[in-house]
């Protein structure tokens, strides 16, 4: 390695020393306040850790417990009534194990490598077949040690449910410090699924909005007031370098990347009021998309790229209407209820989630929108609910509700049956975002 | 050992670099802070209602006409309906004072900025502010003022008045402001 690099790859190491161990955050608390009937039992025995006179500096196994348990869809045995603490195949005595009810246990190793790296593998054990279902052997850096037990319990999650895991995902979301007398700090934060690693993007004295995942992760597109009037950036997560794109007269506002990642929608009044338009990011030109004197905003794409959904009120109250990405004639996709807003397309295009207002009970609640037949149901049942987020395996839906100190973050499976509430230390938290898998 | 003298250096100033690209950012945020809050500095009254007197640097005397409290210039906000951009008759006398007032003073400029209560998503309130904002200026503009003389900023439901969930609140955080 020559000098240069040396002090270049130093240099990028310290930097990184220096800013984030500055901006690391208190977690978010994650309380489950319900799980399906018939959780799935499964036993998650301590790894076997070569080092033992070392503590490991992250707990592998109780990160997957506690995934696991969060997602409502299993019915984890607490550590003191494992019968046994088996590390390797032909050490299970499945009897003791059958005799529980016990249906799957999860058993594995990890060792210190000569480089100083972890190696770490784990085997998911069916108890009544009596066989390995999944085995994977991962080596892992000892910054990545919790994304490596994220990624075991996506893999233990799917290979049980059939569902793709979302635990090894990130959300973004703001929160606000202070009050309207003495001035509030707003920040761009980020953190894992699971509310630890949160990190600041960006703080300011002013407000922040609308946070948005590119669909490789890598960059958040979000609306920031600092110059006085809304203006839309795009910030890289990694090195912090950002970009104003809009920065109109008028609003500037709800950005949306496309599938594609090569466009972005935005709402802009800079031609008299706010109107949909999408963006070419390679050459910033704009294409208008609606036009119409009443309020058009919060566009979000369908999975194939072709259509927009959006927020208009020009039946006199907000609905959600759907056009092609090209332009065109929109055409009303709601119909249930006076308010309806804030459109965000399953991945897999066949729901959309959305704010429902209820004018007679003055309750704004997550709805699910089913594209075949239009039929809105309602997932939550509190009164001020915002701001919901598909996860990237489309069973959950996070959004934001109002609890005792302010914003909350909560979560819902897209079923009704499963809830969670994200609570933080202290602060208003909202507009959560959930970001895409990234490889 | 120049080679290592040449590394520290390189460290320390690549360090530097890093941080103070830090501290010039944050700077930077907290200059926003102080120009962008200046205006507000007179809205520390608003809970009580519509009447907020006075504005900072008003030493000049041509500013006294907006001093006044008994005029209807002293009106600097106005509420809103539920969802509704419509201004209430009750502020038309205020509306017509500020246009008059601007159509008397050619090169005086003031700024509308429109809020919405925390209800529904955020989005559309931003864009409801701004309607907000938009029809007091059009009521404005025929009352005499010029398109040029005002600027609409919306704030949607970003900065509320009153940091509250209830009718009270939304009521307060429903509206226009007013500033010169």
């Amino acid at each position: 390695m020559n000098i240069k690099n040396y002090v270049i790859s130093l240099f990028a190491t310290m930097c990184f020393l220096v800013t984030l161990p500055l901006k690391a955050e208190e977690p978010l608390k994650i309380v489950i306040e319900g799980g399906i009937e018939n959780a799935l039992p499964i036993a998650i025995v301590p790894f076997a850790w070569s080092q033992s006179a070392n503590i490991l500096p992250v707990d592998i196994t109780s990160i997957i417990s506690e995934n696991l348990s969060r997602s409502g869809r299993f019915d984890v045995m607490s550590e003191q009534d494992l019968p046994q603490r088996p590390t390797e195949l032909n050490a299970i005595n499945y009897g003791d194990w059958r005799k529980l009810g016990m249906e799957n246990i999860v058993i594995g190793t990890i060792s210190l490598t000569g480089t100083g790296d972890y190696d770490i593998s784990f085997r998911l054990v069916d108890i009544y077949r009596q066989k390995q279902i999944a085995g994977f052997r991962v080596p892992a850096k000892p910054d990545k040690l919790r994304r490596v037990a994220h990624q075991i319990s996506d893999i233990i999650f799917e290979k049980l449910t059939g569902i793709a895991g979302a635990f090894d995902t990130r959300v973004a979301y703001i929160t606000v410090r202070g009050d309207s007398k003495k001035g509030k700090t707003h920040s761009l934060k980020i953190a894992d699924a699971d509310g630890y690693n949160a990190q600041i993007l960006l703080e300011s004295p002013e407000p922040l909005m609308s946070p948005t995942w590119s669909p490789d992760g890598r960059r958040i597109a979000y609306v920031s007031f600092e110059g006085k009037n809304s203006a839309i950036y795009i910030q890289d997560v990694l090195s912090g370098k950002r970009a104003k794109v809009a920065d109109f007269n008028g609003i500037n506002s709800a950005p949306a990347f496309s599938p594609d990642g090569k466009r972005l929608a935005m709402t802009l009044s800079k031609d008299g009021n706010a109107e949909i338009y999408v963006m070419n990011l390679v050459d910033q030109t704009l294409r208008r998309i609606t036009n119409h004197h009443a309020i058009d905003t919060e566009p979000s794409w369908a999975p194939d790229g072709q259509l927009l959904v959006f927020t208009s009120d020009r039946s006199g109250s907000p609905q959600i209407y759907q056009v092609s990405a090209n332009g065109g004639e929109p055409k009303r996709i709601t119909f249930q209820g006076k308010y309806n807003s804030r459109a965000d397309y399953s991945p897999d295009g066949g729901y959309i989630t959305l704010v429902h207002g209820d004018g007679e009970s003055g309750t704004y609640r997550i709805g699910i929108l089913d594209t075949d037949n239009g039929y809105i149901n309602l997932l939550t049942t509190s009164r001020l609910d915002e701001s919901p987020s598909f996860a990237p395996n489309g069973g959950m839906i996070i959004y934001a509700t109002s609890g005792i100190n302010g914003g909350q973050l909560a979560a819902v499976s897209t079923d009704g049956r499963i809830h969670q509430r994200l609570g933080l230390q202290a602060g208003d938290v909202r507009e959560p975002a959930w970001g895409p898998y990234v490889k | 050992m120049t080679i290592r003298l040449l590394l520290l250096l390189g460290l320390i100033g690549m360090l530097a670099a890093c941080s103070s690209d830090q501290v010039k950012e944050e700077q930077q945020v907290a200059v926003e802070d102080l120009s962008s809050s200046s205006p507000n500095s007179g809205t520390g009254n608003e809970a009580g209602g519509a009447q907020t007197y006075g504005t900072e640097d008003s030493s000049s005397s041509s500013f006294s006409e907006l001093d006044d409290p008994a005029s209807q210039l002293s009106i600097r906000i106005i509420y809103f309906e539920y969802d509704s951009s419509d201004v209430k008759s009750e502020y038309r006398p205020a509306v017509e004072a500020h246009a008059q007032y601007l159509s008397r003073n050619p090169t005086q400029t003031l700024t509308l900025e429109g809020h919405a209560d925390e209800r529904g998503s955020r989005e559309y309130n931003l864009a409801l502010g701004e309607r907000r904002a938009q029809s007091v200026k059009q009521q404005m503009m025929l009352l005499g003022a010029a398109a040029s003389q005002i600027r609409v900023v919306s704030y949607g439901e970003e900065r509320s008045a009153v940091d509250g969930h209830d009718d009270y609140s939304w009521q307060q955080n429903r509206r226009v402001e007013i500033f010169y």
